[in-house]
């Protein structure tokens, strides 16, 4: 063996020691989760505390004509009930929203959805609680109701929220009417409807992503305990954003910031549904204030489903305008939004209808114009971003739906159409008709790996052969293929256009070497599942050479975590994993003016290898990181102060565009219209891979998610406003029986201004994946004619589809 | 998901539970696997102030021959019904539909008579029952009385069951050997019920259809036997035309209710999809 062949091979040793970036790590939290014994908030019990629960709305719309708590109070066990007038005096009734709305957190004069909150039941046990909900006696008359978006602005239109009946001027702008939230608008109009005008062939689609729920296995929940004498609040809960809970409640409740403390334990998933602030919250704080005792409120799973906040519901009228060969010239989208009861979006403030405006994808389209309108109706209050930057899942839908449908008319190949009008890689860094930078991408070299990876050609050939079977009457299976190339955007985001109520969407890291060169990080995110606690100590472990095992991550406690904006929109990898990577760098830094102090030497003469600095030239002289760190507090050069730590607040300069070419094939039993996916093919690019292992698993789940949202899962209103299916014996998640087999693929184009060039991934394959089933449905049935097949595809739904095509003869 | 208060009882022997009923009055229910019950409870569409448990009666299991009659009792699991060597030699369809009911874990905890006695039209059992023809034995502050399950489903969640009244077991004629038989369901996923189910039993001979039930699940307020359908098909080979008959007599005693598994329509329409599926699979396991 020659001396270098010894030098890397040493190298390569001390690299897969440190378990860093680009290595399979085994998730480090799921030695406690798969023993049981992860920590939720559920799972805290706090001596003399209290449990709440609600008595909720029977109506979707209906004035509140007289509370009786009388009978509720006299049950032995029960302590208070809260009610709207309860909480008045201390103006706590409403609570802001992060859409700038206000909610109400019991109804006071009218309920304006079923389920809503109308009073609180706080009981010795959860037992009696529950009884005692039933012993609340409410006096209601019925309204009539507003299910349908499209009725909420008709002249006649019950009008909604009576609190805001008479301001015309939202958050967003002017208001047309009491039941509208907003306009939102971007892009050139007169431009778009010049080139509209004079198009050699358009379409127009109304295409609706139907109203769903994030659905997380654990419900929102929290515990308040409030202490009278130093008059500190501390506060439990299921938080994906701790600091700016922390932030609301001192907001809302008068407390001074430095005597809240938020604490989010570990959280069994999010999904979006566990970012804004739920009246559960407030209701337990109160509780806790004014009773001095802790008191928990834990939501069931109806409560989930059907009051917290829902996902979607977007209804959008898509027109795309081409050239006779293919060239796509502009775009034109309006949405019709129902936001619900309440705008509780959880959208960065200035931006009421989230990221829609990534609507022209990964096409080069020079011009086009959206509009957004947002209505109240009598369900349930949201949307927040389910598994996806804020409605970026939507706008991927339209587009790449929108496409499809562009190529049927044109009668061009789907994915031919798409790569004609790819963004080349050269127009990189390139500005979008609507308004975004996308910083990457080279999508063409994606696009062909996914297809010779797929077969896409035998598949098409494969195809021709079964319709041609199938209208000969020797099959009753339509085939499907559906494609979605999607770009997302993520990373909330640069302080010039990213905020929640003030608050710059910048996140952090707290990095702190002790003197025996382990360590603790502390984040301004929160992990809900994605694995953080491994994937960050991997950045560090490949930035300062110390191993992955060596660093304990820790996030979700308010007193102890640097300030951040939480963990949603695929954000901590590329803002607080920046800020890790940041940090890490610093205190690389000073390691270095250490070791060459301890060594001797001009720092300038060092060079860093794996896990220490050397002396240029002179590899047997070195210093590792565990030696520096001792010296660090020990031994420091003189005038430098002791200890070996660094924070960074990381303010990103731009989004990350992670994209993506997925392909589904699809069989279809024309008879009962069930759909089964025989292939799943998903190939990411989020920029450089930290755990490839979190990433594949990452993508799994997106895609389940996906999957459930385009073929069944929905959050359905009967004309009363009754909420259906809203238990998971309706409400679709997929099992393991249920769920595809997934073939997962990657291409690396890194974010050029991303300190490790990552760009995030947990949300793509949901953002991807919806499109690509539904464009799996809606091919199978091209061929005859079918036209736009709406979501969600369950088994009765195509079967009706079959019916009008005159297929069951 | 929280249920409201009640007592638990635990009686040893039969005729304790029956007094136990009959001193509780309406109030009580009857607890076997607690699959069906309990989540109502959660929900307190249910609140009985008793529940009378019968797991700690030891003589309401198992599965016996006796001639050519199957007994099988009240509270033999679902899982139980899967792993019997006697059912899967006699009447291998019962195992069959068990294994198209929930999950693992509630097919461990859920009981055969359970699944018939509570009336509920999405259980695949009783459409099964009335398809084999089955009878079955309750025991009550009066006595022991046998009921024909083609008797015993009144409406949703009512049955010929007296208060006080308990399933103890099922008889079950033993189909000729190389009988054809097939269920075939329709669900949305694991553990749901049926959008629609069919049971169909046949024997064949010299490649006619000699003898046929059907069965339909959840496609009205009780279990439903397709006797036209079955009619439909006597004597005949199977033919496209007469099974197309078969399947329209089923469909036309449907009355389904349409809610998320489908519009009342296209539940009517899967029965009948069923109802051929099954038949083809039976007649490709039929002998004769």
């Amino acid at each position: 063996m020659n001396d270098q062949t010894k030098i890397d091979q040493d190298r390569a040793e001390r690299t897969e020691k440190l378990q860093g970036m680009g290595c399979k790590r085994k998730r480090v939290e799921d030695v406690r989760f798969t023993q049981g014994k992860g920590s939720y908030v559920d799972d805290l019990k706090l001596p003399g505390m209290l449990f709440g629960d609600f008595v909720r709305s029977p109506h979707a719309h209906a004035r509140i004509k007289s509370i009786d708590t009388s009978r509720a109070k006299a049950l032995p066990g029960v302590v208070a009930v809260l009610t709207a007038a309860d909480l008045k005096p201390l103006g706590l009734h409403y609570m802001p929203t992060l859409a700038g709305d206000v909610q109400a957190v019991l109804a006071e004069e009218k309920v304006l959805f079923q389920n809503q909150e109308v009073a609180f039941v706080i009981a010795e046990d959860r037992y009696i609680a529950s009884d005692a909900t039933e012993l609340v006696d409410v006096e209601y008359e019925a309204l009539p109701c507003i299910v349908d978006p499209f009725k909420s602005m008709l002249p006649d239109a019950p009008i909604l929220r009576e609190d805001i009946q008479d301001k015309m001027e939202g958050a967003h702008g002017p208001r047309k009417h009491p039941n509208h939230i907003f306009e939102w608008k971007i892009g050139d109009k007169e431009a778009t409807d010049a080139v509209f005008a004079n198009a050699d062939v358009t379409i127009k689609e109304m295409l609706v992503d139907h109203r769903t729920h994030p659905s997380p296995l654990e419900t929102c929940q929290s515990v308040a305990s409030f202490d009278k004498v130093k008059g500190e609040l501390t506060l439990w809960g299921t938080f994906q954003a701790p600091h700016v809970i922390r932030t609301v409640v001192s907001l809302i409740s008068g407390l001074p910031e430095h005597k809240i403390h938020v604490i989010a334990p570990d959280i069994g998933g999010g999904f979006g549904n566990k970012v804004g602030a739920y009246a559960g919250y407030v209701c337990s704080v109160v509780g806790s204030i004014v009773l001095g005792v802790p008191v928990k409120w834990v939501e069931d799973r109806m409560e989930n489903l059907s009051a917290t906040s829902f996902a979607r519901d977007y209804h959008m009228t898509t027109e795309l305008a081409a050239t006779k060969d293919g060239r796509i010239q502009a775009m034109r989208v309006h949405v019709l939004a129902d936001h619900g009861a309440f705008d509780a979006c959880a959208d960065p403030s200035k931006w009421p209808a989230g990221f829609m405006n990534i609507c022209t994808g990964s096409y080069d389209i020079p011009t086009a114009h959206l509009a957004v309108d947002g209505v109240y109706t009598n369900k349930a209050s949201g949307g927040v971003a389910y598994r996806c930057s804020f409605r970026v899942t939507e706008a991927a839908f339209a587009i790449e739906r929108a496409v499809e449908l562009l190529a049927q008319k044109l009668g061009m190949d789907a994915a031919e159409l798409r790569i004609k009008n790819f963004i080349k890689p050269e127009q990189f860094p390139y500005q979008s008709a609507l308004g975004w930078e996308y910083d990457s991408g080279d999508y063409h070299t994606a696009m062909k790996k996914a297809m010779d990876t797929i077969g896409y050609t035998e598949l098409r050939e494969e195809q021709a052969k079964k319709r041609e079977a199938f209208k000969r009457g020797e099959t009753r299976e339509l085939m499907g293929i559906g494609i979605s190339f999607f770009t997302e955007i993520v990373g909330a985001g640069p302080a010039k256009n990213c905020d929640i109520l003030g608050i710059a969407m910048f996140d952090s890291a707290e990095i702190r070497i002790h003197p025996t060169g382990s360590v603790i990080a502390r984040m301004g995110t929160k992990s809900q599942g994605q694995g953080h606690e491994t994937t960050y100590a991997q950045i560090i472990a490949t930035e300062i050479g110390i191993p992955a095992d060596d660093i304990m991550v820790e996030e979700g406690n308010t007193d102890t975590a640097p300030y951040g904006l939480g963990t949603y929109g695929s954000r901590s990898t590329p803002v607080a994993g920046a800020a890790t990577a940041v940090a890490a760098r610093k205190i690389k830094a000073k390691a270095q003016m250490i070791a060459a102090h301890m060594m001797e030497v001009h720092e300038g003469d060092l060079e860093w290898d794996v896990d220490r600095f050397r002396v240029k030239g002179l590899p047997e002289k070195f210093k590792t990181m565990k030696e520096i760190a001792w010296a660090a507090y020990n031994a420091p050069p003189p005038n430098m102060e002791p200890g070996l730590e660094a924070v960074n607040y990381y303010e990103p300069p731009n989004m990350t565009y992670p994209f993506g070419a997925y392909f589904c094939v699809m069989d279809i039993d024309v008879d009962t219209g069930v759909a089964k996916t025989r292939r799943f093919y998903a190939l990411d690019d989020c920029g450089t891979r930290i755990n490839p292992m979190i990433i594949e698993g990452q993508v799994h789940g997106g895609l389940t998610e996906a999957f459930a949202c385009a073929m069944g899962q929905e959050i359905r209103y009967d004309e009363q406003g009754n909420v259906m299916g809203a238990s998971f014996m309706d409400f679709f998640l997929p099992t393991a029986v249920e769920t595809p087999h997934w073939e997962t693929d990657h291409t690396v184009t890194p974010s050029p201004h991303h300190p490790i060039g990552a760009k995030g991934v947990g949300e793509s394959p949901h953002v991807g994946g919806v499109p690509c089933f539904s464009n799996a449905v809606n091919d199978a049935y091209a061929f005859l004619g079918a036209g736009h097949i709406q979501m969600p595809h369950d088994a009765w739904r195509l079967w009706t589809v079959g019916e009008k095509l005159g297929l069951h003869t | 998901m929280i249920p409201g208060t009640f007592d638990y009882h635990r009686p040893a022997t039969i005729e304790d539970a029956v007094a136990l009923l009959s001193r509780l009055g309406e109030d009580a229910n009857i607890l076997a696997g607690g699959h069906s019950l309990i989540p109502l409870m959660k929900t307190r569409l249910a609140s009985p102030d008793h529940l009378v448990d019968l797991s700690g009666i030891g003589n309401l299991k198992g599965i016996k021959v006796e001639g050519d009659t199957l007994i099988i009792g009240a509270m033999t699991t679902q899982f139980e019904l899967i792993a019997s060597e006697a059912l899967e030699r006699h009447v291998p369809i019962i195992a069959e539909t068990s294994r198209l009911i929930a999950d693992p874990q509630i097919r461990y905890k859920g009981t055969f008579g359970g699944n018939l006695a509570n009336g509920d039209p999405g259980n695949d059992m009783p459409a099964l029952m009335l398809c084999l023809g089955a009878t079955y034995s309750v025991t009550g502050p009066e006595g022991s009385r046998q009921i024909a399950a083609r008797d015993f489903y009144q409406g949703a969640y009512f049955t010929s069951l007296e208060h006080g009244e308990i399933l103890t077991s099922v008889s079950i004629p033993i189909p000729a050997a190389g009988h054809g038989y097939a269920y075939e369901k329709l669900k949305r996923k694991v553990g749901d019920y049926a959008t629609a189910a069919a049971a169909v039993v046949i024997t064949m001979a010299d490649g006619k259809c000699t003898s046929a039930s059907i069965g339909l699940t959840n496609v009205s307020d009780t279990p439903l036997l397709a006797s036209g359908a079955a009619a439909a098909l006597v004597g005949t080979s199977l033919d496209r035309t007469s099974v197309d008959a078969a399947v329209l007599a089923a469909e036309v005693i449907t009355s389904p209710a349409s809610d998320m598994r489908g519009p009342a329509a296209y539940r009517t329409k899967m029965a009948g999809v069923m109802v051929r599926r099954a038949l083809e699979r039976a007649q490709s396991r039929a002998k004769g």
